[in-house]
């Protein structure tokens, strides 16, 4: 999905190539060998046969396809550049259609060695910054403590649902991201901190970070505004994370992640307390069928919560997906949320779509919603184009 | 010293120029290391505990049909102009142990292949160097490989497996490529197994 910088042979190696001047010194080695050997008996000829057989060998095992060992190719074969992109043309009942070139991202990565490594994600949204938004959504270093446990310090992306981590747009269904990990979970969602990963033979993996916390205002207990992206974030109040995670059986992922924000409001509203996010979901492929649910709540302490009738936040989805073939796919999606206690502000999604892939990192896609966000119907068509590399 | 006088007289020729001395140390040099270059762990135990002591090893080299039937498999070249395999026992006992490498996301991704009579007797993956996807490296997963074949052996046209290798949710990637290796593996036995009957 990514390309590299020397760039193995991922991308651009389309045909074989040997250095020209390895060629020529092996030519002029033959040549050489030709020369002196004229006069040589049929055991020196033998011994020279297999002299150059060695030598040929051992070029043949040194020369990569189309690289070079310049000084500037080693490092980039430690460096790597990624991205994905996505665009979206959006046709939604009581909205004026857009379109908009949602995401524009570019990974970069270096390994420093074996077992110390850097990645980062550096992300452009709606094409201009003026009104869209530069993000660094991570930023860390890695390194290797044993064959299965690393940790990471710098900003990572919070351990948590199905899209958070992976969302790259040729990987899910929907030419939008699902409502209920947008809305309750809130992907995508970062933060600075450090953190232990681990796995083990047995399928089952496990991540604990501790790192900044959510900081809503006064007035808005918003779970997705509350998140200070790393950006001159008050750390008055860490939060903690927990996530276990099975992938022991191939088709099957169980996980389930649990979130203590120690103050909300990183204290400065002496009635906001502390707030728990708990999520699990599945996925389960058999073939060429996929089947993903997940379930996400949020409780929060404290009086002014409860005053704002958002003290218990949920949501969940479920969605059947079916591959017609290796370029054709269809979806289903129901999706329901409720980021306040009042029945009456439950929202409700349907989804239903295909996706394209004309290439396994290019996708095409075309959905239709039924939202009901209330009383108010947002129904419409969604259009996308997305990649990775 | 007469036999001596021919050899002095190309050793001359040889210093003469400084070219070839250069090319000369820098070729025996070059076989020198390669020589010196062990399997990595990984890899020597995996082939210590699949093939029987001291197993032949040869080399297969990717051209002609044979690399275009690669790329078909790859959608690249292979990053090597030749493949190592290493083999043991005769007839259908012949086992053959090849030692393949391909990109999952950003990196390498080792992965060996035992194949006896065209059917992959076990695949276990060697190194695995990415962050995301480690997945790939489970018995569960790998043991998915055992006992597949081609479909349709020797039609190299025809990359189709017998059996579904069901994915790993986040590791779509790797699963790819340890797949596209499997493949691989197969493609590159029969080719051996023709280039010995004369098939080819």
């Amino acid at each position: 999905m990514s390309l590299k910088v020397n760039t193995h042979f991922k991308s651009h190696l389309t045909s074989s190539f040997i250095p020209r001047k390895t060629a020529l010194s092996t030519a002029m080695t033959i040549a050489l060998f030709a020369g002196s050997s004229h006069a040589a008996t049929m055991p020196e000829l033998q011994s020279e046969i297999k002299t150059l057989k060695t030598q040929v060998n051992a070029l043949a095992d040194e020369i990569k396809v189309g690289s070079d060992s310049s000084a500037h190719s080693q490092f980039a074969s430690k460096t790597n550049i990624g991205g994905y992109g996505e665009l979206h043309y959006n046709n939604i009942e009581g909205k004026t259609p857009e379109v908009d070139f949602h995401r524009f991202v570019l990974f970069f990565g270096h390994d420093f060695n074996e077992k110390i490594r850097f990645f980062s994600e550096f992300e452009l949204e709606h094409s201009i910054a003026g009104e869209g938004e530069i993000e660094l959504e991570q930023a860390y270093i890695e390194m290797d403590l044993t064959k299965q446990l690393k940790t990471r310090v710098g900003i990572t992306l919070v351990p948590v649902g199905i899209l958070n981590e992976t969302h790259e747009p040729n990987t899910f269904y929907g030419t939008e991201r699902n409502p209920v990990e947008k809305e309750i979970i809130p992907a995508t969602w970062w933060s600075a901190g450090a953190s232990l990963n681990g796995i083990t033979d047995s399928g089952l993996s496990y991540d604990l970070v501790v790192s900044e916390g959510l900081n809503v205002a006064d007035d808005d207990y918003t779970i997705r505004s509350g998140r200070q992206k790393s950006s001159k974030a008050e750390a008055s109040d860490l939060a903690y994370t927990g996530r276990i995670k099975y992938t022991g059986i191939p088709g099957l992922e169980l996980a389930a992640t649990a979130r203590y924000e120690s103050n909300i409001s990183q204290s400065k509203n002496p009635d906001a307390g502390a707030a728990t996010l708990l999520e699990t979901h599945v996925i389960y492929s058999k073939a060429n069928f996929t089947a993903k649910a997940l379930y996400a709540q949020w409780n929060i302490e404290g009086n002014a919560a409860k005053s704002h009738y958002v003290d218990k936040q949920y949501g969940y989805y479920l969605e059947p997906s079916y591959k017609l073939s290796e370029n054709w796919g269809v979806f289903a999606r129901y999706n329901e949320w409720n980021t306040t206690t009042v029945d009456a502000y439950k929202q409700t999604q349907t989804d239903f779509g295909v996706n394209y892939w004309p290439h396994k990192q290019v996708v095409f896609k075309a959905d239709y919603q039924l939202k009901k966000d209330g009383s108010t119907e947002q129904n419409g068509i969604n259009l996308g184009v997305g990649y990775s590399f | 010293m007469n036999n001596l006088a021919p050899f002095l007289e190309s050793a001359k020729q040889i210093l003469a120029k400084p070219i070839r001395v250069f090319l000369l140390i820098g070729l025996v040099s070059f076989s020198a290391q390669t020589h010196a270059a062990a399997l990595p762990q990984e890899s020597a135990a995996f082939l210590a505990s699949q093939l029987q002591a001291n197993p032949s090893k040869q080399y297969l080299w990717l051209t002609g049909e044979v690399k275009k039937q690669v790329i078909s498999i790859l959608d690249h070249p292979y990053y090597k102009l030749r493949v190592p395999y290493w083999q043991s026992g005769s007839d259908d006992e012949l086992k053959t142990l090849w030692i393949l490498e391909e990109i999952g996301k950003h990196k390498l991704i080792t992965v060996g292949v035992v194949i006896q009579n065209q059917h992959i007797k076990s695949l276990r993956i060697l190194k695995f160097r990415e962050s995301r996807g480690w997945e790939v490296k489970l018995p569960s997963f790998t043991r998915q490989f055992d006992g597949i074949a081609f479909k349709t052996p020797n039609d190299f046209n025809n990359t189709e497996l017998t059996s579904y290798i069901d994915g790993i949710s986040g590791a779509t990637l790797s699963v790819r490529a340890v797949t596209k290796l499997s493949k691989l593996a197969l493609l590159l036995q029969q080719h051996v197994d023709a280039q010995k009957t004369g098939s080819l």
